[in-house]
């Protein structure tokens, strides 16, 4: 264990699911931008509550499925048609037979959308990242049991210990803590 | 719809019964579910354990003398060139699409009822799927030459056939084990996190840790999470679809009698449906006697819809059943007539497996006729004696397929008797070894019910509700 050094932001408890969204609310209308909420599962109305739009991993996806649309076209066309073109039976073997070749195509466009959902999902979310200052916040082992949790990062621009805290106690927050980096 | 709801009050007879009872607490989601993975290891887990392990080291063994030997070991020979193997096959990653269906499809229609048993279903789904992949690896023989497979250059210059649907089969249970392992481990991180917090011992904090990635449950984190759980649900769904469409190609491209009907693919999804939810109410049935404390979570409610989709889909599969049997006679082809109304549904004994077909009958068709009644989906041991004839039908059902069409197909004088060796009947025991070796494990250390999706369903979860039970 390093010794704390910087300070990382401040952590708050809240009761319920209710009163952490009601808090969000004044956290996003004071204008607030370097912060999020801890909870045990995803907060339905949450996103709206802390001013955040929809996510963009949609469109990494679209694109990946692409890609592996892409990659089957050209997978089961190639070696069809130019490398090694397979007569079977003397059954036909020219373009009309494209029906043949969706099977794999869509297979691999899904392999590929999964693949990247997962992987995009893990980088927007800075996964793996096993070591993160709000895991120094003895409380904070509560948001995978029933804590919810509300960290403000020190880096914001509104940040100040004093105020900040004092605006965390005032919409219902408990336990207010110092966090360490 | 949540604007209205402010001045409506919601009839009494519409309001829902919450999906975990006794109006539980969250806390108390995570106690239970924890509890199963932290609390000393349980008597009955090593016993069963004793059971389970030495069935599969028995399946490892066929494998390892089959693959040595060639599959000569096995009772295939011309004219059935595929018979339990492929009926193996296909009885297994059939019971993989109920997990599929319980985590995708249940998803994307909302149905909340799925959150306490998807991530039980969905690693049946995994551990069926290991079973299944055994059948046609070790079947084509030189195992060893498997990577034929493969689209990749190789120095012969060789490709694959990509208009076989052999091959389109290696593409599509690959495809679905992969997106099932990624779902499913998406689907474990939050509750990962959850074990990595609750861990004592050292060993546990790490490799919780480890596994749940860092996990933080920030809401910047579930909104994206949310997403890829979204999109991999929209993915698999028509994943699910394709698979058994793909495996029922492998068949029904074919032209044999008794293959070559385009009611396949539809009737192959809705048969291994039916197979898979009969295979997740038998392994959840002893669970849920086992483990006491999550019948809240697992109710009889659970139990009562299982049931309900194992008789829809059961007549979906006796309306197939019988649909094949009319265009067999509307079609008026002499073979698939014979295929149909004497090597499989007469009595007269001139086909050689009609008690095959007759057996997948009762077992399939007439069955689960008894869950028209709710005091017989509710009752827990017509439903596990349902089950287990629904799972006896299902592998009857590919079995009938499979060999009554090889064994007479168009000139008796290529017909030929098929009856299993004694490493195949073993190797086929050995499948349910591994399957339940891999499943008391995954219920010995990792949380059987998705503990995060299970709190998101509960009263409190509700941003407006305010009265905390703390």
């Amino acid at each position: 264990m390093s010794q704390p050094r910087k300070v990382y932001g401040l952590g708050a408890e809240f009761d319920s699911a209710a009163s952490l969204m009601a808090a969000a609310e004044k956290i996003r209308d004071t204008g607030f931008a370097h912060w999020d909420v801890h909870t045990p599962f995803p907060i339905h109305g949450m996103d709206k509550a802390m001013g955040l739009g929809k996510s963009k991993l949609s469109a990494a996806v679209f694109v990946g499925g692409l890609m592996g649309l892409l990659t089957g076209v050209l997978l089961v066309t190639i070696p069809s048609f130019v490398l090694y073109p397979i007569i079977v039976h003397g059954k036909p073997y020219n373009w009309a037979t494209a029906p043949a070749f969706f099977p794999i195509i869509f297979e691999l466009t899904v392999l590929f959308s999964a693949f990247t959902a997962v992987g995009t999902m893990f980088a927007m979310n800075q996964l793996p990242r096993l070591n993160h200052p709000v895991f120094n916040w003895d409380r904070f082992k509560r948001f995978t049991d029933d804590g919810f949790l509300m960290v403000i990062e020190a880096r914001d621009a509104k940040f100040s210990e004093s105020r900040t805290k004092a605006l965390l106690e005032e919409i219902g927050g408990k336990n207010v803590t110092l966090i360490h980096d | 719809m949540s604007k209205t709801s402010f001045t409506l009050e919601t009839p009494k007879e519409l309001v829902r019964p919450p999906l975990v009872d006794h109006n539980r607490s969250i806390s108390w989601v995570t106690d239970k579910v924890s509890d199963i993975v932290e609390s000393p290891t349980p008597k009955w887990w090593l016993i069963a354990l004793c059971f389970t392990v030495p069935v599969a080291l028995m399946g490892l063994v066929c494998i390892i003398y089959q693959i040595s030997n060639g599959v000569g070991v096995w009772g295939e020979n011309h004219p059935n060139g595929w018979a339990w193997d492929i009926t193996n096959f296909v009885f297994w990653i059939g019971i993989g699409h109920a997990g599929t269906l319980i985590s995708a499809v249940l998803f994307l229609t909302r149905q909340k009822w799925r959150t306490s048993i998807n991530r039980a279903a969905e690693a049946m789904t995994l551990f069926a799927v290991v079973c299944a992949g055994i059948f046609p690896a070790i079947h084509v023989g030189r195992v060893w030459y498997a990577w034929f497979l493969a689209p990749i250059p190789n120095t012969n210059a060789i490709w694959p056939n990509f208009r076989s649907p052999l091959l389109w089969d290696v593409f599509a249970v690959s495809t679905y084990f992969s997106v099932s392992v990624l779902f499913w481990f998406v689907g474990l991180i939050p509750d990962l996190a959850t074990l990595r917090d609750r861990a004592k011992s050292r060993f546990g904090q790490i490799v919780y840790g480890a596994l749940a990635l860092g996990w933080r449950g920030g809401n910047r984190q579930w909104r994206h999470y949310e997403m890829a759980y979204l999109l991999l649900a929209g993915l698999s769904t028509p994943l699910v679809l394709s698979v058994h469409s793909i495996v029922s190609f492998d068949f029904a491209t074919s032209v044999m009698p008794g293959w070559h009907t385009t009611i396949f693919p539809p009737y192959f999804v809705a048969g291994a449906i039916f197979g898979g939810f009969a295979m997740v109410l038998t392994i959840m049935l002893p669970a849920s006697r086992i483990f006491p404390q999550l019948n809240d979570m697992i109710t009889r409610s659970h139990v009562d819809k299982m049931a309900k989709i194992i008789l829809l889909t059961g007549s979906i599969v006796g309306y197939a059943y019988l649909m094949e049997l009319f265009v067999a006679w509307y079609g008026a082809n002499k073979f698939e007539g014979f295929t149909f109304f004497t090597a499989r549904a007469a009595f007269n004994g001139k086909g050689w497996y009609q008690w095959a077909y007759w057996i997948m009958m009762f077992c399939n068709v007439i069955s689960p006729q008894i869950f028209w009644f709710q005091k017989m989906r509710t009752n827990y041991i017509v439903v596990f004696i349902v089950c287990q004839f629904v799972n006896v039908g299902m592998w009857f059902e590919r079995f009938t397929i499979i060999v009554t069409s090889l064994a007479q197909d168009f000139l008796p004088s290529s017909w030929g008797h098929y009856s299993p060796s004694t490493t195949e009947i073993l190797t086929f025991i050995g499948t349910f070894g591994i399957f339940l070796t891999l499943f008391l494990l995954f219920m010995r250390f990792l949380p059987m019910i998705a503990i995060s999706e299970v709190k998101g369903v509960t009263p409190e979860a509700d941003p407006h509700h305010h009265h905390p039970k703390h």
